[in-house]
C-alpha cells in the first residue's frame, strides 16, 4: 500500500487531568473520505484540531503527507516546531467549522482571497480570479460582494468551504459542517462536499449525516470516550455494527 | 393598500416647545451685554489664542498617538502567554493608572533635578550618548511623557477588552488557513476589535483635548491656560472663557464626525 495521506499513531491528548484522546491509530488514504461518528464529548473535534496542530498533543505522532505534524524528531525526542513552520503546514490542510467562522468584516470574496494573498503571496488579481471560480463551484458566484451577515447559514458554510479550498489543500477537515444549519439547508452543503469528494480530495468528516457517510465515505470510524471503538466500510458498520456501543449510538441517531 | 405609520402628535408639540425655549435662551444670551460679545469677537482669532489652540491640538495628537501605540503593545503583552511580558504590562498599567497625571507631569518636568545627566553606556565600557537632562526633557517632552504614558495605561485596557471581544473561532479559522500571528492580529482580530475599541477611545481623545490643560502646571500655555492668562490681565473673564469654549466645541465637533466615520468603516458587515 502507498503512504497514507494521514497517519496517526498512539495519539493522546488531555485537557488538564481529563484525557480526551486515549491512543488513536488511524490511516487515511490519499483521495479517500474518512467519516467519523460518535457521541458528544467523544473527542472528534479534538482529533481534527490535533491534525492541524490547533491543539498540542500529549503523546503519539501524526504525519500528513508524510510529514510529522507540529514537531521535529531528534534523538528520540519531539521538539515543538516554531509557529512559522506550523503555519506553513496548516496552509496545506483545509478546515471547515461547525460555526462557519467566516470573517464578518470581509465580503465573501475577501474571505476567500485573504489567505492566498497574505500566506501564499498570490497576486490579488490572480487570487480574485481563482476565488470567482471557487464561488461558481459552490454555487455562489452572484454573492461575491455579500458580507457573511447577509448570507444564509448554508451559503456561509459554502463560502467557508471555498475559503479553505482557495489554499489548494491536500487534505480537508470537516467538523460537523451541517450541524448548525436549518434542516432545509443541509442538502446544499452536503452536495458541495459530495462534488469535492468526487474530485479526489482527501477528506476527514465528522458528521451525524449517516446517509452522507454511507454514500460518500470510504471508511468510517466510531469514536467513544477518546477511543476508536469500531471501524470499517460505512455500509458494513452502519448496517451491522459489531460493538454494543456503536449499536446503541446508531439506534439513538437514526 | 396604504400603510400609515403611527402618528406621534406629542413629539411634535414637544419639539415646538423645545425650539421656542432654545430661541429664547439664544436671544437672551445674544442681547445680554455682560457676555461681552464684541470682546469674544476680538479674541476669537487673536494670535495668542490661536497659538494656545495649536499647542492643545499638538499635545492631544502626539500624546494620543503615543497612548495608542504604546497601549496596543501593552495590551498584546498583557494577553501574551509569556508570563514575563504579561506581568510587566500589568505592573505598568497598575502604576500609571494609580499615580495622578498631575504628579506625573510635575515629576517629568523636574526630572533634571533628580538626574542631572542622561547617559547611555555599555557597563564598564564606552559611553555612547550623554546629555544634560534639561536639554532632553524640555517642557514639551515632559508634557508628552506625562500625558502619553498615562494615556497608554488606559488605552491598553480598552484595547485588551476589544481584543477579548473577538470570538476565538476567528483566530482558529485564521490559523487553520496558515496565517501567522502578525497577520492574524492585523487583518482579522484588530479590525473586529476596533468596533469595541473606537467608542471609548473616542471618549478618551475628547477628554484629552480638555485634559491637556493640565500642562499649565509646567508653564505650558494651552488653549484654556492662554485664555486664563489673558483675562488675568484684562479681567474679561467670561468673554475669554467663551472664546476657549467655542474652540473646544469646534474641535470636539470635528472629532465626533471623524469618530462617526471610523465607526462606519469598522462596522461594515455587522
Ligand atoms: N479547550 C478545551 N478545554 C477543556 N476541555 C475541552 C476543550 N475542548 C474540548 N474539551 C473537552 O474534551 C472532550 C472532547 O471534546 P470534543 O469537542 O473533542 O468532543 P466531540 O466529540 O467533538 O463532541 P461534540 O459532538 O459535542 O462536538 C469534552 O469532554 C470536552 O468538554
Ligand atoms: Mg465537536
Amino acid at each position: 500500500m502507498t503512504e497514507p495521506m494521514v497517519r496517526i499513531r498512539g495519539l493522546r491528548k488531555s485537557f488538564g487531568t481529563k484525557e480526551v484522546l486515549c491512543g488513536i491509530d488511524m490511516d487515511v488514504q490519499a483521495g479517500s473520505v474518512m467519516c467519523i461518528i460518535g457521541p458528544s464529548g467523544s473527542g472528534k473535534s479534538t482529533l481534527l484540531s490535533c491534525i492541524n496542530h490547533l491543539e498540542r498533543i500529549d503523546g503519539g505522532r501524526m504525519w500528513v503527507g508524510g510529514e510529522l505534524v507540529g514537531y521535529r524528531e531528534r534523538a528520540g525526542k519531539l521538539y515543538e516546531l516554531p509557529e512559522r513552520k506550523v503555519a506553513k503546514m496548516r496552509a496545506r490542510i483545509g478546515m471547515v467549522f461547525q460555526q462557519f467562522n467566516l470573517f464578518p468584516h470581509m465580503t465573501a470574496l475577501q474571505n476567500i482571497i485573504e489567505a492566498p494573498i497574505r500566506v501564499k503571496r498570490q497576486p490579488p488579481a490572480e487570487a480574485r480570479a481563482k476565488a470567482m471560480v471557487l464561488l461558481e463551484r459552490v454555487g455562489l458566484a452572484d454573492r461575491a460582494a455579500a458580507f457573511p451577515s447577509q448570507l444564509s447559514g448554508g451559503q456561509q458554510q459554502r463560502v467557508a468551504i471555498a475559503r479553505a479550498l482557495a489554499m489548494e489543500p491536500q487534505l480537508m477537515l470537516f467538523d460537523e459542517p451541517t450541524s448548525a444549519l436549518d434542516p432545509e439547508l443541509v442538502g446544499e452543503v452536503l452536495a458541495v462536499m459530495r462534488d469535492l469528494a468526487a474530485t479526489g480530495m482527501t477528506m476527514m468528516v465528522v458528521t451525524h449525516e449517516l446517509s452522507f457517510a454511507r454514500e460518500v465515505g470510504d471508511d468510517l470510524v466510531f469514536m467513544a470516550d477518546g477511543l476508536i471503538m469500531e471501524r470499517g466500510s460505512p455500509r458494513t458498520v452502519l448496517a451491522n455494527p459489531r460493538e454494543p456501543r456503536t449499536r446503541e449510538f446508531l439506534s439513538r441517531v437514526l | 393598500m396604504q400603510v400609515i405609520p403611527l402618528r406621534r402628535p406629542w413629539t411634535w408639540a414637544a419639539s415646538v416647545l423645545v425650539v421656542l425655549i432654545a430661541a429664547g435662551v439664544a436671544w437672551s444670551v445674544a442681547t445680554n451685554p455682560a457676555f461681552g460679545w464684541p470682546v469674544v469677537a476680538e479674541y476669537l482669532f487673536h494670535e495668542q489664542i490661536l497659538a494656545g489652540l495649536i499647542r492643545t491640538l499638538e499635545l492631544t495628537v502626539t500624546a494620543m498617538l503615543l497612548g495608542l501605540v504604546l497601549g496596543t503593545a501593552l495590551a498584546i503583552m498583557r494577553l501574551s502567554d509569556n508570563k514575563l511580558l504579561s506581568t510587566l504590562s500589568w505592573l505598568y498599567i497598575w502604576f500609571f493608572r494609580s499615580v495622578p497625571v498631575l504628579v506625573q507631569l510635575i515629576f517629568w518636568y523636574n526630572f533634571g533635578a533628580l538626574y542631572a545627566h542622561i547617559t547611555l553606556a555599555i557597563p564598564w565600557g564606552p559611553v555612547l550618548y550623554s546629555a544634560s537632562t534639561n536639554s532632553v526633557i524640555t517642557p514639551l517632552t515632559a508634557a508628552l511623557a506625562g500625558l502619553g504614558l498615562a494615556q497608554a495605561a488606559y488605552t491598553a485596557e480598552v484595547i485588551r477588552a476589544g481584543i477579548l471581544s473577538v470570538p476565538s473561532g476567528q483566530t482558529r479559522a485564521a490559523k487553520a488557513l496558515g496565517m501567522g500571528p502578525a497577520t492574524i492580529f492585523i487583518r482579522i482580530v484588530f479590525p473586529q476589535a476596533m468596533r469595541v475599541i473606537i467608542p471609548p477611545v473616542g471618549n478618551e481623545v475628547i477628554s484629552m483635548v480638555k485634559g491637556t490643560s493640565l500642562v499649565s502646571v509646567i508653564a505650558m500655555a494651552d488653549l484654556l491656560y492662554t485664555a486664563q492668562l489673558i483675562y488675568a490681565r484684562t479681567y474679561e473673564t467670561i468673554p475669554l472663557l467663551i472664546v476657549a469654549s467655542l474652540w473646544y466645541l469646534a474641535v470636539v465637533s470635528i472629532l465626533s464626525i471623524a469618530q462617526h466615520a471610523l465607526e462606519r468603516h469598522y462596522g461594515r458587515g455587522a
